[in-house]
């Protein structure tokens, strides 16, 4: 078991969760509120050093019961020790963390991937939209488990979407608002643009 | 403002009023300024995804101001092919395949990652000839994915020559991989437990030959672009990031090294018994396109220092593990014996199951670390495939290192990133 676990119990307390280990590595349970302080943490405190984040991911198993995870893969260069923090979050819940853009930049599109493919919100983050998926994605979260491999709408509806959709939408509003074209943007987009929910289910109709 | 005047031959001679000959004004624009103001007004360019310099199918949208670019926004995604899902929906040896296809320059160390992850799950051990084989693919494959990025980048930088040299050198270790494995793409030359064939004769023998032969094509690469004076002005001071950067950033592989950071993932988790090879970590200074070139170029001779040794120490002995539960029986036995074709019946009807667990490999792949993070609920069936893309994540610093450079750079620094868009969009 790695010894930064003992260390964070005692500085963090009730915020530190239960700590197991799998093939050799070690994996911490944070609470979310707290996730952004126990990561600065252990970035800067000498005996840490966990200066390099390798990724962030998210886990959902296929026992729907259990809560979904988000999965930071920590490392310190200068130690080489590794350490895996995770985060649970409450299905049915409010799926929303603290982003760690303000302390990783790496951060940004392993967020917005982890946003993209799980809806997870990302509480901070400068810039959350989907990165694999285009902005006006309509069919939901791909790696989630209630997600069909084929996607939720039939190829003949995709291919009607993908037809009928507005060139305009493959640019994003920051990128509009420099092109001075986002006046001529059909209203219903402009209002989801406005609302900032962007690709969500349910809104593109 | 004096009028700029042209004079015009005429083909019948003209003399004007007063016995001139005649000259006509240049045109309109003498009145105003001869071109419209543009400054303090951006520009949105478009690139891509259909453009050789963008190195696959990835868009940028860059807003410059002039010719400066003051914002680079990357648009991915229109290679994206559900990969990590569809691994969800698969055993772990028919995930292999799959592995092929993210990146696609080096096919055989993606195979050797996956494997590498699927081991540590079920807590493998693979024999020695195995661990010495993998780590000849790991080497080839990074040999043919730097000569792609010498060949492809020299040809955005306007040097045709070296990509020639550089692609006849990837033929070579293609024809080899061909020998092994049947495919030079397509490659999928792991299983679970060990190789899905062992080398064929002769192999060793081309290997070695390339191997010697191999230093003078990269002499010749190193002669004509290292101290070439537009190689050197067009990739010098371009795109640099310190060290402190490139780690925020969470970049890997070359392009971490380039910034002075020594840090190898051969070296630093040593997997596969690198610990016992002896090669030279190469590590750059100032971080910019110019010392990525470097680091890639010393790479490859330091990959054909491996090579060498490897060839030289590879031991006799079974490739696979002797497991019947994870290593189908050869055809001719599963047809003839019994026992064999249950074992051949139930790995591919049921596929091998992993105890519940998960776990992270990291290898030090071309382009980067590539992860493979695996979590099994105990079926035969990964819940999480996770791959981390080294071309991904090194790609998310474009912006940050393009900024305030002029546009033609801004291909010189995308060419230095070093891309795979299978990867980067999966």
């Amino acid at each position: 078991m790695n010894p930064s676990v003992d260390a964070l119990q005692a500085t963090f307390g009730n915020a530190i969760g239960r700590a197991v280990e799998s093939c050799g590595d070690t994996i911490v349970y944070v609470s979310g509120d707290r996730l952004l302080d126990v990561l600065r943490w252990l970035r800067d405190t000498p005996d840490q050093l966990y200066d390099y984040l390798v990724d962030v991911t998210a886990v959902e198993y296929r026992d729907r019961e259990r809560p979904l995870e988000l999965v930071y893969n920590l490392r310190s260069l200068a130690r080489r020790a590794d350490l895996r923090v995770k985060v649970e979050l409450e299905p049915g819940g409010d799926l929303a963390v603290d982003s760690v853009v303000p302390l990783w930049r790496g951060a940004d599109w392993l967020e917005r991937e982890v946003f993209d493919m799980f809806g997870v919100t990302f509480r901070g983050h400068p810039d959350l939209r989907r990165i694999l998926m285009w902005e006006t994605y309509a069919e939901g979260y791909p790696l989630r488990k209630d997600f069909p491999l084929r996607g939720r709408f039939s190829r003949a509806e995709q291919v009607r979407q993908a037809l009928a959709a507005n060139p305009e939408a493959h640019y994003s509003m920051e990128e509009l608002s420099i092109a001075e074209a986002y006046d001529e943007l059909p209203p219903d987009m402009k209002e989801r643009l406005r609302r900032g929910n962007r690709g969500r289910l349910g809104d593109s109709e | 403002m004096s009028k700029r005047t042209v004079e015009l031959e005429l083909a019948t001679p003209g003399l004007d009023d007063r016995g001139q000959p005649l000259r006509v004004p240049l045109g309109v624009a003498q009145d105003g300024p001869a071109e419209p103001q543009l400054a303090g007004e951006h520009m949105l360019i478009n690139i891509g995804p259909q453009h050789p310099a963008t190195h696959g199918v990835l868009r940028l949208v860059v807003e410059l101001d002039g010719e400066t670019v003051v914002r680079v926004i990357p648009h991915l995604g229109y290679l994206h092919s559900g990969f990590e899902k569809l691994g969800e929906y698969r055993h772990y040896n028919q995930i292999i395949p799959l592995t092929d296809r993210t990146d696609y320059l080096s096919p055989m160390a993606n195979n050797v990652g996956f494997a590498l992850a699927a081991e540590k799950l079920m807590g493998i051990e693979i024999t020695p000839r195995c661990t010495v084989l993998r780590v000849i693919a790991c080497e080839m494959s990074r040999i043919i994915s730097h000569m792609v990025w010498l060949g492809t980048t020299s040809i955005d930088l306007g040097a045709f020559t070296p990509f020639l040299w550089a692609f006849q050198e990837r033929e070579r270790i293609y024809n080899l991989q061909e020998m092994w494995t049947g495919a030079r793409l397509t490659t999928s030359v792991t299983r679970v437990g060990g190789m899905m064939a062992d080398i064929p004769d002769g192999f060793v023998e081309g290997l070695r030959h390339f191997t010697q032969t191999f230093p003078r094509t990269l002499g010749e690469i190193d002669g004509v672009l290292t101290r070439n004076a537009v190689w050197v002005g067009r990739t010098q001071g371009v795109g640099a990031l310190t060290g402190a950067e490139a780690i925020n950033q969470s970049l890997s592989g070359p392009m971490l090294r380039a910034s002075g950071v020594a840090y190898d993932v051969r070296k630093d988790r040593p997997y596969l018994d690198y610990e016992t090879y002896d090669f030279d970590v190469v590590v750059g200074e100032h971080g910019d396109v110019y010392d990525r070139y470097l680091v890639r170029l010393e790479e490859c001779t330091q990959a054909n220092r491996i090579l060498q040794q490897a060839l030289d120490r590879l031991p006799d002995g079974p490739v696979n593990v002797a497991d019947p539960r994870l290593i189908l029986p050869p055809k001719s036995r599963a047809m003839s014996d019994m026992e064999a074709m249950i074992y051949h019946f139930k790995q591919v009807m049921e596929g091998v199951k992993a105890p519940v667990g998960e776990a992270y490999v990291g290898i030090e792949n071309p382009k980067g670390e590539l992860g493979n993070y695996l979590v099994s609920d105990g079926t035969a069936k990964p819940v999480r495939w996770r791959i981390r893309p080294p071309s991904f994540i090194n790609l998310s610093a474009l912006s940050k290192m393009a900024e305030g450079h002029l546009l033609s750079d801004l291909i010189a620094i995308n060419a230095s990133v070093d891309i795979v868009m299978g990867e980067v969009d999966r």
